[in-house]
């Protein structure tokens, strides 16, 4: 008992100093962890989006090699809008077509392999993770030899009449819109897939149980309880597709350019900084303002 | 009647393999095109059953540097994306601090840009600072694009671990250091695994960011869009047919291998009590 | 069993844990004896668990002291302790095998050898030959018991376990529960048990400490706690009570008199924990008799009348429903010995009880009447 005694004044006063060290080292630590991956997004992801914003207000006279001045010229954006709003429109227009159509296809298939495919479920998804792994470029090639004129594609079409005797399927914004839909697919598919996994498939029989057709189970249980996925997946596809500007390029012609094409010559062809930059800019923003109002439609902000 | 009852409840099998078709439609004609003897360099067309692409990977020199410096690029990246991804999980997963949120904002941010802007923002940098765009630059571009995969990745390994076994080796007189080295490292690894994986083929399947940065430095995905305008060689499809195969391979082998202790680590005892002997 | 510091009490001084502005421990003081097994019951939320994690080391005091002996180990890392926790679903490595979860401890020690030790100790808890098999390959009993030779192996002057039966069936919780006790006698080490199972609690501890808002209510042996308790809460959360609000209107001797609803009982005081003002007049359900009427009642016991309200049959016992004049009702158990009659519902009879059976409780003046409800948990 004599210890207890003069414990509460003696020995505490020693004991605290350490646990005061501990925490500062602890206090510490994350910053440690975290300063090194955070200082290289910061230098070469922040910095060069401001050096893109600073390059979109250049003076439009310069170039690279007389050098660029930055004026302010806020002029480079009703510029750069005026001459190529139908590559925007058709970005978004292509982007949105090729969406509605992996929708109708990636929902069955995340669907199909989440509730029904029981032990072949990996090996399903390791089937839509697959063709990702030979070169997106290369697949588009594919593409091209698949949709080509005397391809049996066509033929075929042709065959049945769905396609005139010289109709074609290479350079339109057909073989444009299939292309976005491929190569993004997979990124809509397996968010889809997560949440989709994760729904009890006893909440289904008990919707059946309560009355519900099937068609009224999908619309009041399956599809709000995937909803997560949903966006997230819709998100994954978007945002790349709308920014693409492979697949107009390799299936299309100039007349199914979208904004990326146009981006690329004006940094990589023309030299036209001060417009590839505005241009990259408004389609960023563009694509934030489609985002955003389509997550606060869809009331949620559980993809950040 | 029994007709339309299967019907209903198979049709979604039934387009889902019909998808799994469209999906595989295009690895399939780059198999055969692998196979095949060109008719002219333009030709696209399958016209005679050949090996020869496949005894003869580097009949094009160019190619071959091509893919060599991908992997090159591929590695550097990866293991740099890696190390600061992972660093940045654990900070994340485990320790409480101050801008939590603004930093999981800049985390995001890289994943929900458009590559074309990640490209060209990069490209405004480099030209203002005068930097020569070449090897580096790529490899630069592809870590600051591959780290938000590889955080998102380990992080959620990391969430999903159990903590308690951490306290139960402290408990049993591990220290700290001995804690991550015997059981979170451990633990973790396999989401590590995966993330590096998912980065290697992020940054050697990366076109758009590339092209915006490599100078005249050639990577595979550009050496195929160049030869797109001029021609394609059949022995890309070669590679291509290659890299779907051992793609495939790791990933069946991983998941075989992974498969017990993944479910071990991730399911709750309380779930497995059902099966009691 | 040599354990090398000099063996000692486990002693709690006045320790505190708050977090934010939620205090989940409160100034615990308690003494645990080396060798014994102690039990902490509470609730979920009383505390319990977070005054165990403070003595592994895994959580850290607002205030107060953990002393093993004369040892003063408040602020040493868990992995300094010679305290060893059995954890709620078992936190087994699920990466090693069961030979290496066993080992754990000892190779993070150096200690060798580690064979001899591992094997001895699985067979303590009968898993000889589970060596190389994976936690996740064993059923829920077999991980339990891998989670005890795991602590068990380092020797630690304190074994804690947290509710370490709680994911177990009700047959092999029973199991269990005599399998740890005869493991404890063996090896001698002193068990500190947290559950809020009152009969697990009972049935393996030789002391128990009733734990509610971070405060010790009510420390002693199961009997002790269960014949006597201290305050409503423990009355209440140690099997069934009837309470019944009552005041003390005198004494008599070795007495006290209470007046409860207009009616005089008397109670020793040696069984009261007030002796003047409000108060619950306390009697267990098992204790009150029933006789259809009060010339029956053996003399010096209490009595009050009522009718019987429900009759329950559940094999051992038969358990009724009494709704006394003033509209309490009180549960009775009564023992099927064959000896009694039974009662039907609506029929009027006389509850009574030796006075030497009931306590007397100090009450809040607002309280009214608490019994318990007559069904079985």
């Amino acid at each position: 008992m004599s210890a207890l005694a003069h414990l509460p004044t003696g020995s505490r006063q020693p004991a605290s100093p350490p646990k005061a060290a501990r925490s500062e080292r602890y206090r510490l630590l994350p910053y440690l962890l975290l300063l090194p991956g955070a200082a290289w997004l910061f230098l070469f992801f922040v910095v060069p989006l401001v050096q893109l914003a600073a390059a979109s207000l250049y003076d439009p006279t310069g170039s690279l090699s007389t050098g660029y001045v930055l004026t302010w010229a806020f002029g480079n954006y009703p510029a750069a809008v005026q001459a190529y709003w139908p590559q925007f429109a058709r970005s978004f227009a292509y982007a949105g077509i090729a969406l509605l159509l992996a929708l109708l296809m990636g929902y069955p298939l995340a669907y199909a392999i989440a509730q029904r495919a029981g032990r072949w479920k990996n090996l399903l998804l390791v089937c839509v993770i697959a063709p990702m792994f030979t070169s997106f470029l290369v697949r588009t090639l594919a593409w091209k030899t698949i949709l080509s004129d005397n391809g049996w594609l066509v033929g075929l079409l042709r065959d049945v009449h769905l396609l005139g005797p010289d109709g074609r399927l290479l350079a339109t914004p057909i073989a444009v819109v299939l292309g976005l839909t491929y190569n993004f697919l997979p990124f809509l598919v397996l968010p889809l897939y997560a949440s989709l996994e994760r729904l009890d498939h006893r909440l289904l029989e008990a919707s059946s149980d309560l009355y519900a057709s099937p068609l009224k189970t999908f619309r009041r249980v399956t599809l709000p309880l995937s909803m997560p996925g949903l966006i997230a997946g819709t998100l994954l596809f978007f945002i790349p597709a709308t920014g693409d500007y492979i697949n107009a390029e390799l299936l299309g012609t100039p007349n199914e350019y979208m904004i990326g094409n146009v981006i690329d010559s004006a940094f990589l062809v023309r030299l036209d900084y001060p417009q590839g930059a505005a241009l990259s800019f408004l389609l960023m923003s563009a694509i934030l303002a489609v985002v955003f109002g389509y997550l606060r439609r869809a009331g949620t902000r559980e993809v950040l | 009647m029994r007709i339309s009852r299967w019907f209903a409840e198979h049709w979604v099998l039934g387009v889902a393999l019909l998808v799994l078709g469209y999906l595989f439609l295009p690895i399939a004609v780059v198999a055969a095109l692998s196979l095949n003897r060109p008719s002219s360099r333009l030709s696209y067309d399958f016209n005679e059953f050949t090996l020869d692409n496949w005894r003869n990977p580097c009949a094009t020199a160019d190619m071959c540097d091509a893919v060599l410096r991908s992997v090159q690029i591929g590695f550097l990246a990866t293991v740099a994306a890696t190390v600061l991804g992972t660093l940045m999980a654990f900070a994340l997963a485990r320790h409480r601090f101050r801008g939590r949120s603004g930093l999981n904002v800049l985390i995001f941010l890289p994943m929900a840009t458009p590559e074309l802007v990640m490209g060209t923002s990069l490209l405004a940098l480099f030209v203002s600072g005068g930097v020569p765009l070449g090897f580096w630059t790529i490899v630069i571009a592809h870590v600051m694009f591959c780290v938000s995969f590889v955080v998102v990745t380990v992080k959620a390994r990391l969430t999903g671990m159990d903590g308690r076994l951490e306290e139960a080796a402290m408990d049993l007189y591990a220290s700290e250091w001995q804690t991550f080295r015997r059981i979170t490292l451990p633990l973790v690894l396999p989401g590590i695994v995966a993330a590096a994986l998912l980065a290697f083929s992020l940054s050697f399947d990366d076109f758009i960011v590339t092209n915006f940065n490599s100078g005249t430095t050639v990577t595979f995905p550009m050496y195929v869009w160049g030869a797109a305008q001029r021609g394609i060689p059949p022995q890309v499809n070669v590679i291509g047919t290659a890299m779907f195969l051992i793609a495939l391979l790791l990933v069946l082998a991983t998941s075989l291998r992974g498969r017990q202790a993944r479910r071990a680590a991730l399911v709750p005892v309380s779930a497995r009590e059902g099966d009691r002997s | 069993m040599a354990t090398e510091n000099p063996a000692g009490d486990l002693r709690l001084a006045n320790l505190s844990k708050t977090f934010g502005a939620f205090t989940a421990v409160d100034e615990l003081s308690l003494t645990i004896p080396q060798g014994s097994f102690f039990a902490l019951l509470g609730a979920s939320g009383c505390g319990k668990t977070t005054t165990l994690r403070m003595v592994a080391g895994l959580e850290e005091p607002t205030s107060g002291q953990v002393l093993l002996g004369d040892r003063d180990i408040t602020r040493l890392r868990p992995y300094k302790r010679p305290v060893n926790t059995v954890f709620q679903s078992y936190a087994l490595f699920p990466h090693l095998d069961i030979f290496e979860n066993v080992a754990f401890g000892l190779r993070r020690r150096g200690i060798r050898p580690v064979h001899g030790p591992v094997r001895q100790m699985l067979s303590l808890v009968q898993l000889d030959g589970y060596e190389r098999r994976r936690p996740a390959q064993l059923s829920g009993g077999q991980q339990q018991r891998v989670a005890l030779a795991r602590a068990l192996i380092n020797h630690p002057q304190v074994l804690l376990l947290d509710e370490p039966l709680g994911a177990l069936d009700l047959k092999l919780r029973r199991q269990m529960q005599i399998e740890l006790k005869r493991i404890q006698v063996e090896v001698g080490i002193t068990f500190v048990h947290v559950t809020h199972d009152q009969e697990e609690a009972m049935t393996m501890a030789d002391t128990v400490a009733v734990m509610n808002a971070g405060r010790i209510e009510q420390l002693g042996t199961p009997a002790e706690i269960y014949e006597f308790p201290a305050t409503a809460f423990v009355a209440n959360f140690l099997g069934q009570s009837n309470l019944i609000a009552a005041d003390v209107s005198g004494g008599n001797g070795g007495d006290l008199l209470v007046t409860a609803h207009g009616a005089r009982f008397s109670v020793p005081s040696a069984r009261s924990r007030a002796d003047q003002g409000p108060v619950f007049l306390g009697v267990r359900p098992e204790k009150l008799q029933l006789a259809a009427a009060a010339g029956q009642v053996p003399a010096g016991n209490q009595h009050l009348e009522g009718s019987i309200t429900d009759a329950s049959y559940v094999g051992v016992s038969t358990q009724y429903l009494l709704r006394t004049g003033w509209g309490t009702e009180l549960s009775v158990f009564v023992a099927n010995t064959g000896a009694q009659e039974r009662f039907a519902v609506g029929e009027r009879v006389v509850a009574h009880w030796n006075p030497q059976h009931a306590f007397l409780l100090d009450r809040r003046a607002d309280e009214h009447d608490r019994t318990t409800p007559v069904l079985v948990p």
